[in-house]
């Protein structure tokens, strides 16, 4: 269990983390999602004591993380840059890592089998691929067999081999009772895997939700309406108490109800209708509109420099 | 504190696991021995056409143990490299998120890397004096002789130095590249310059490897202000700076 309180971090004039409060709670994926550049590695990198918050603070299992006599054993992290060391073996790397929190050889055997590293354990992680660095970063999180797990990106350039195996091993942490807590800047690959959603955008809590309420609020669908007359339209369903919109084209879109009833209306009145379609839109739609804003913000923001 | 044993037995695993850094000392001891047995050799061969008075003033230990200038260098390297390699991909981020307690983690590393680098100096300054003085047959010394044994073992201390100020100020530079840039131009270049130019010399002279590179001579040659000892001091001085320098800049700086 992780605690973010009020956490803020300015470099120089920018705040690139803005009083973020949430939490990451056991037996569940909890998705952090943000564009890119929006301060999601900034805060993993507070919350693992690297970075110093100029406000807030982080409590992982009630202490702050730098009061952790065996951090490994509470949280386990794979950040985005690999922190391995080019000229070392991937053995050589998980050792060293156990043996600064006292973990014995037989785990770091154990992780090695976990994540398929096998046959590549004595080559240098220099030489590794993607995939295979990506691994490695997982058994690194795995040594100390923590309760909590940050990964930040981790499908990041993978495969598709490789994005189903995170995938199912962070379904399969959760299921375990593990607070796992995964940055991405892709809604659609949250979705896919996330129970929780954290959102945020410019440094700040844009939504902190779960995802069946996130896909209520956010994806809404519409019926779309194409008539030769859509302001007549619109004053029928006004009428009837249905709310609409105009869309793109003279059409409009219309809260979600049944089409028939639409119908209905328009042929009660002698209106014809071209169209009459039930649209749904995509999560990653709805995430953009969400962070819309804080990311036109900053493009204005960097135009004006 | 009951975590620095398993502290350091990690950074013995650093250090053990990259070529770089183990070889640097394996390196450091042939560089040295075979420069000292190797050009006392060759004297003890050629000093019969060596000058009336060379020969005179001749001092086995002085000659021998002058030769560890070019060991040294690779102690420089070697120093850079043990801290140097924490700041290639990414590796302390790793080490900090294992160890978030800064001052243990830089205590169990410095101590480690500080450590290592005293045992194969003191290590190759006695084997080198030993192979160099067999080397030079009948010209050769013996450690019993006044102010030999001194100087040996702290040619030793002093080489041990050179190793962990270049840790420090690798600390402080937090990229190896750059450390490397900074000290070997400083010692080689720079240091000697400033310890030998009339009216800077005095102050010269203070300098870490100026101050500290006396204790090599039995007859140091030139006038100092500072004798050997007092000389292995004020490198120590140093050697404490740039350790809390090292110190205070992983301590503020974000990983």
């Amino acid at each position: 269990m992780i605690e973010v309180r009020n956490l803020t971090k300015r470099y120089g004039p920018t705040l690139a983390v803005d009083d973020l409060t949430f939490t990451v709670a056991p037996g569940r994926v909890t998705g952090f999602l943000g564009p890119n550049g929006a301060g999601k590695s900034t805060t993993m990198r507070m919350m693992l004591g690297l970075d110093v918050p100029a406000a807030g603070d982080v409590l992982v299992d009630g202490k702050p993380y730098h009061a952790l006599r065996e951090p490994l054993r509470h949280v386990g992290a794979l950040l985005e840059a690999k922190a391995v060391h080019p000229g070392r073996s991937a053995r050589n790397h998980l050792l060293w890592l156990a043996q600064t929190n006292g973990i014995g050889r037989a785990r770091v055997r154990e992780v090695i089998d976990l994540v398929g590293l096998g046959g590549a354990v004595d080559r240098r992680a220099g030489e590794f691929s993607l995939g295979m660095g990506q691994r490695l970063g997982i058994a690194a999180a795995l040594l100390g067999d923590p309760a909590v797990l940050l990964l930040d990106e981790p499908v990041n350039g993978l495969d598709p081999e490789g994005i189903r195996w995170i995938r199912t091993l962070m379904r399969d942490l959760a299921a375990e009772g593990r607070a796992v807590f995964v940055s991405s800047h892709l809604m659609s690959e949250m979705a896919l895997t996330a129970d929780h959603l954290v959102v945020i955008g410019r440094g700040r809590l844009l939504a902190d939700t779960d995802m069946a309420g996130f896909i209520r609020r956010n994806a809404r669908s519409h019926v779309l309406v194409r008539t030769p007359d859509p302001a007549r339209m619109l004053a029928l369903l006004t009428a009837a108490g249905i709310g609409a919109v105009a869309g793109p084209d003279d059409t409009l879109e219309v809260d979600e109800v049944e089409p028939a009833r639409i119908g209905a209306l328009a042929a009660a009145d002698g209106l014809a209708v071209d169209e009459l379609s039930p649209r749904t839109a995509s999560l990653e739609e709805a995430f953009m509109r969400l962070t819309a804003d804080s990311v036109e913000f900053r493009a204005a923001d960097g135009a004006g420099r | 504190m009951t975590t620095f044993p398993r502290l350091a037995a990690a950074e013995l695993t650093k250090i053990r696991t990259l070529r770089s850094t183990a070889w640097t000392l394996v390196l450091a001891f042939v560089i040295t021995v075979a420069f000292g047995v190797g050009v006392s050799f060759y004297l003890s061969t050629t000093f019969d056409r060596l000058g009336a008075e060379s020969r005179a003033t001749f001092d086995p230990s002085d000659f021998a143990m002058s030769m560890v200038e070019y060991g040294q260098l690779v102690l420089v390297v070697f120093g850079v490299l043990v801290v140097g390699s924490e700041y290639r991909g990414g590796t302390i981020r790793a080490a900090l998120a294992a160890v978030p307690r800064r001052s243990e983690f830089y205590r169990a590393k410095m101590f480690v890397g500080g450590a290592l680098a005293f045992a194969v100096s003191e290590l190759t300054v006695f084997v080198m004096y030993f192979g160099s003085q067999a080397a030079l047959g009948s010209h050769g010394g013996a450690i019993t002789d006044p102010g030999v044994f001194g100087a040996v073992f702290g040619t030793g201390l002093y080489l041990t130095m050179i190793a962990v100020i270049s840790m420090g100020v690798t600390a402080m530079l937090r990229s190896p590249a750059v450390a490397i840039g900074t000290l070997i131009p400083f010692f080689f270049m720079v240091s000697n310059i400033l310890g030998h130019v009339p009216g800077v010399r005095v102050v010269g002279q203070f300098l870490p490897d100026q101050a500290g590179n006396q204790i090599i001579f039995r007859h140091y040659p030139t006038g100092s202000v500072l004798g050997p000892w007092t000389g292995l001091l004020v490198m120590a001085a140093w050697t404490a700076l740039a350790l809390a320098g090292g110190y205070l800049v992983l301590r503020s700086r974000d990983a």
